[in-house]
C-alpha cells in the first residue's frame, strides 16, 4: 500500500517538475535559443534520476502484482514472524532438553526427508527459567529401578556418541564437557541393605558400580569423614556432570537442521472433540482427541491455532497445567478423569561455594545419605552444592529465588560434617530450578494417558529429566512413529500405575 | 491538465525504450562466468546431494575404525581372552609382551605378523604396546581380562577420548605405567577419571593439545596420584599471555 502511495506522490512531483518545465521551456522559446542550451543541461540528470526511479518503482510494482496472483504466498496483512504454522502432524510442547530429543529422534526416524513436520513450541525463549539449564548436570547410574539403569546406560552411550548423533555438517563438534568422576553414595546402617540389593540390581543391567567400606572410602578419600558410614556405592565409569546448555543446543540445533520447526508462544488452550464411550461396567466415559493447539505469542494478544495430529506434553514442571486444559483431574473423584496429572513444579536450591581447601581433582560427586549432595566445578576450587528439602518445608513455587538461610541451616552443617574441610567456605552464588516432581513416586511418565487419544507424555522427570532424555526421547519418538518400544521397554512408566494408585518407587537411600 | 498527462505518457515511453535498449546491451556483453563460479553455483544447487555424500563419506570412515575395533567374540571362544586380546592388538598394529618373556610381538609396516603368538596359550599379556594406532571405547574391551596389565602405551591415538579413560578403570589393579601423550581429544575432565587407577607409577601426559592451563592440571594429577611419577613436556609454561594482557595494558596507558 505505502509503495502504491509513494509512487503517486512521485508521480505528482513528477507533474509539478513537468509542468514548471514546460513553462520554462515556453519562457525560453520567448527568450533565446542560448538559455534553452542552458535549461537542458541542468535538465538532463535530473530527468535521468526521476527515469531511473520510476523504473524501479514499475519493478515493484509489478513483482507486487505477480505477488498477488494466486498461488503465490503473500497477503495483504502483515504477518509476524515466527509465527508457528497453521498445520503440523506433531506438535512438542516445550522446548527443554525433552522437547529437542523428541524433536530429533522423531526426525531421525522419519522414514523420507520431511515424512513429520514438527513443531517444538517453547514458551521462554531465553531459557531463563528452564529446569534443564538451572539442574546440576549430572548423570548416574545407581537407581534401583532397571528402568532407569537401562535409560542412563543408553543415555550414557548417547552422550560417548554424541557427534555421531548430533553432529551438523561444517559446525563446530559438540564438546559437552563431559566430567568423568562417579557418583559416591554413603549409606548409613539403616538403609546398607537397599543399598546391597540396589547394587545387585545395577551390576545386573550392566552398569559398572563398585561397593566399598568405610576404610575403603577413607583410602581413597581421605578427605572424607566416615562417621556413621557402612557402606558406600561408587560408580566407575559412564557417570559424572557435563554441561546443560551444550547438550540442549546440540538437541536444538541438530533437530533444527533436520527441519524442526521452532516457535515461542506459550500454549494456551485446546480445541478438541469429545466422544462418550462406556465401560465394560457400564460407566460413560469421555474420550478426547486435540484438534488443534492455541500457540499465545509472547507479549502479544495474538495467537495462532495449530492444527496437529499429535501433541506431545514435555512441559516439565507445567505439564498438569496442559492436561488440566484437557479436563484431567477435573472429572468426579472416583473416576480416571478426576485423577489429575501427579506432576508438579518444586524449587530446588543450588550454591556455588569456593573452598580453596576442598577435595580436588578426584573428587566425586557425592551424595550423603541425609540428603546434600556436592561436586567439583571446574578446576578453581569451586563446588555445587545442594540438598533436597523435606516434603514439610516445600520452597513457594511462584518465583525462582533463593533462600539463602536454607543453605546456613541445612545444607552446610550437614555437609561439614560429612566433609571436614568445608567448614571453612564462602558461598559464591547461587540459584533456584524447578524440578518437575512427580508427587506419586518421583518417576517419569512415558506414555498416553487413557483418556486423551493423541497426547503423549514425557513429564515427571523429577530431577532426572535431563541426564535421561537421549534415551526418552528415543523411546517416545518409538511409540509415535512404531507404536510401541523397540530399544527399552518403559512400559513400566506409562500411565497405568499412576491410575492404579501403584507408586513404582526408587528405593533410595537419600 | 491535458498537456502534462501527455508528457508524462512521453515520457513513459522513452523510459520503456531505455529499459529495453539497456537490456538488450546487458544481454549481449555477458560472458559465461569463470569456472569456478560455475562449480561453485553448481554446487550450491545440489546442496542436500553434497551434504549426503559428505555425511556418507563420515560413515565410512566411522563403520571402519568401528569394525577394527569390533569385539572379538569368536577368536575369544576358539581361543580363549588372551589370545583373543593378543590377535586383537596385532590385527591394528600395535604391539605387546606376554608375563614372563622378554620377546615382543609386533606387527610390521603393512600389517603383517608373525602367528608364534598362538603357541602361548593362557599367558597374559603384561605390556601392551598401542601407539598411533585407532583403538577406541569398544576397542578396550578386547583387552578386559588382562589383570596382569602393568603397561599401556597409548601415544598418539586419534580414537581415544575421556571415555577410554574412564574405561581404564578395568585395570585399576595392576597398570602401573600409563603414556597417553600427544592424544588430540584427551581433555582435563576425562583426566579425572585416573584416579582408579591407584596402582599408577608413571603417568605421560605429555602434549595434550585439549588441555586448557596445563601447568594446574599436573598439579591437581600429582595431587590425585601422589605415588605416580607424571611426565608432562610440550606445554608451554611460560607466561607469554599475560605479557601480552600487560602490554596491551601498557597501550592502554599510553592512550
Amino acid at each position: 500500500m505505502s509503495t502504491w502511495r509513494r509512487l503517486h506522490v512521485k508521480v505528482r512531483t513528477a507533474h509539478g517538475l513537468l509542468t514548471s518545465r514546460w513553462e520554462t521551456q515556453q519562457r525560453t522559446w520567448q527568450y533565446g535559443h542560448l538559455a534553452l542550451c542552458q535549461n537542458l543541461s541542468t535538465g538532463r540528470p535530473l530527468r535521468n534520476d526521476f527515469f531511473k526511479d520510476l523504473e524501479a518503482q514499475l519493478a515493484a510494482m509489478r513483482k507486487k502484482a505477480s505477488d498477488a496472483l494466486p498461488g503465490s504466498s503473500w497477503s495483504p496483512l502483515e504477518i509476524t514472524p515466527n509465527l508457528p504454522p497453521e498445520r503440523a502432524d506433531i506438535v512438542i510442547v516445550g522446548g527443554g532438553v525433552m522437547g529437542w530429543s523428541i524433536a530429533y529422534w522423531l526426525k531421525q526416524k522419519e522414514r523420507v526427508r520431511g515424512g513429520v513436520k514438527v513443531v517444538v513450541v517453547e514458551k521462554d525463549p531465553k531459557y531463563s527459567q528452564a529446569s534443564t539449564v538451572l539442574s546440576a548436570g549430572g548423570i548416574r547410574q545407581q537407581f534401583s529401578l532397571p528402568e532407569n539403569i537401562h535409560l542412563s546406560l543408553a543415555s550414557a552411550d548417547f552422550m560417548r556418541n554424541i557427534n555421531e548423533h548430533l553432529g551438523v555438517l561444517n559446525e563446530d563438534p559438540i564438546d559437552l564437557q563431559f566430567n568423568q568422576s562417579g557418583y559416591l553414595f554413603l549409606a548409613s546402617e539403616e538403609v546398607a541393605h537397599i543399598m546391597e540389593e540396589n547394587y545387585s540390581t545395577q551390576r545386573y543391567a550392566g552398569a559398572k558400580v563398585s561397593l566399598l567400606s568405610p576404610t575403603q572410602v577413607k583410602e581413597k578419600f581421605p578427605w572424607i569423614n566416615t562417621d556413621g558410614v557402612v557402606l558406600a556405592s561408587y560408580g566407575l565409569e559412564n557417570e559424572g556432570w557435563f554441561d546443560p546448555w551444550t547438550l540442549l543446543n546440540a538437541f536444538k540445533r541438530k533437530a533444527i537442521s533436520m527441519g524442526v520447526i521452532q516457535c515461542s508462544g506459550e500454549v494456551t488452550d485446546f480445541k478438541y472433540t469429545t466422544n462418550v464411550m462406556s465401560t465394560a461396567d457400564g460407566d460413560d466415559v469421555d474420550l478426547r482427541r486435540i484438534r488443534s493447539v492455541k500457540v499465545q505469542m509472547p507479549n502479544s494478544l495474538e495467537y495462532q491455532p495449530v492444527e496437529c495430529a499429535i501433541v506431545v506434553n514435555a512441559a516439565g514442571a507445567f505439564s498438569a497445567k496442559l492436561t488440566a486444559m484437557l479436563g484431567i483431574g477435573l472429572g468426579p473423584k472416583d473416576s480416571i478423569a478426576g485423577i489429575p496429572l501427579p506432576v508438579e513444579p518444586r524449587k530446588r536450591y543450588v550454591y556455588v561455594v569456593h573452598c580453596p581447601d576442598g577435595p580436588g581433582l578426584d573428587s566425586p560427586f557425592l551424595i550423603d545419605y541425609s540428603g546434600v549432595y556436592f561436586r567439583r566445578e571446574g578446576l578453581g576450587g569451586n563446588y555445587i552444592v545442594g540438598r533436597s528439602p523435606e516434603e514439610a518445608e516445600e520452597p513457594d513455587t511462584s518465583n525462582l529465588e533463593v533462600d539463602h538461610q536454607f543453605f546456613e541451616d541445612r545444607v552446610w552443617p550437614s555437609l561439614a560434617s560429612r566433609v571436614p574441610v568445608f567448614e571453612k567456605l564462602k558461598v559464591k552464588s547461587a540459584w533456584a530450578g524447578f524440578y518437575d516432581y512427580n508427587t506419586l513416586d518421583q518417576n517419569g511418565i512415558i506414555g498416553m494417558h487413557p483418556l486423551i487419544n493423541n497426547m503423549y507424555f514425557a513429564t515427571g522427570f523429577s530431577g532426572h529429566g535431563l541426564q535421561h532424555s537421549p534415551a526418552v526421547g528415543r523411546s517416545v519418538a518409538e511409540l509415535i512413529l512404531d507404536g510401541n518400544f523397540k530399544t527399552l521397554d518403559l512400559s513400566g512408566l506409562g500411565f497405568r500405575r499412576i491410575l492404579a494408585k501403584e507408586p513404582m518407587l526408587e528405593r533410595n537411600i537419600v | 491538465m491535458l498537456v502534462p498527462f501527455m508528457s508524462l505518457q512521453r515520457c513513459c515511453q522513452r523510459s520503456a525504450l531505455l529499459i529495453a535498449a539497456r537490456r538488450q546491451w546487458s544481454s549481449s556483453s555477458v560472458s559465461p562466468p569463470p569456472l569456478h563460479t560455475r562449480l561453485l553455483l553448481f554446487l550450491t544447487q545440489r546442496f542436500y546431494d553434497v551434504e549426503m555424500l559428505l555425511s556418507w563419506g563420515s560413515q565410512l570412515r566411522r563403520r571402519g575404525i568401528q569394525k577394527k575395533n569390533a569385539y572379538y567374540g569368536y577368536t575369544q571362544k576358539l581361543y580363549g581372552s588372551d589370545i583373543a586380546a593378543a590377535y586383537y592388538i596385532l590385527s591394528l598394529k600395535g604391539g605387546f609382551r606376554y608375563v614372563g618373556q622378554s620377546e615382543w610381538f609386533r606387527a610390521n609396516q603393512r600389517g603383517k605378523f608373525n602367528w608364534d603368538f598362538l603357541k602361548h596359550k593362557d599367558t597374559p599379556l603384561e605390556e601392551v604396546n598401542m601407539s598411533y594406532t585407532v583403538i577406541n571405547y569398544t576397542g578396550l574391551g578386547n583387552l578386559e581380562g588382562q589383570k596382569a596389565l602393568r603397561t599401556l602405551s597409548l601415544r598418539g591415538c586419534p580414537e581415544v577420548d575421556d571415555w577410554f579413560l574412564a574405561r581404564l578403570h578395568i585395570f585399576q589393579d595392576s597398570l602401573e605405567e600409563l603414556d597417553i601423550s600427544h592424544c588430540p581429544r584427551i581433555t582435563t575432565a576425562g583426566l579425572a577419571a585416573l584416579r582408579n587407577l591407584k596402582g599408577l607409577r608413571r603417568l605421560d601426559v605429555s602434549s595434550l593439545p585439549g588441555i586448557s592451563s596445563p601447568g594446574l592440571v599436573v598439579i591437581l594429577l600429582e595431587e590425585m596420584l601422589p605415588q605416580c611419577q607424571i611426565n608432562a613436556t610440550g606445554y608451554d609454561h611460560s607466561l607469554r599471555q599475560e605479557r601480552g594482557e600487560r602490554t596491551e595494558e601498557h597501550m592502554e596507558g599510553q592512550r
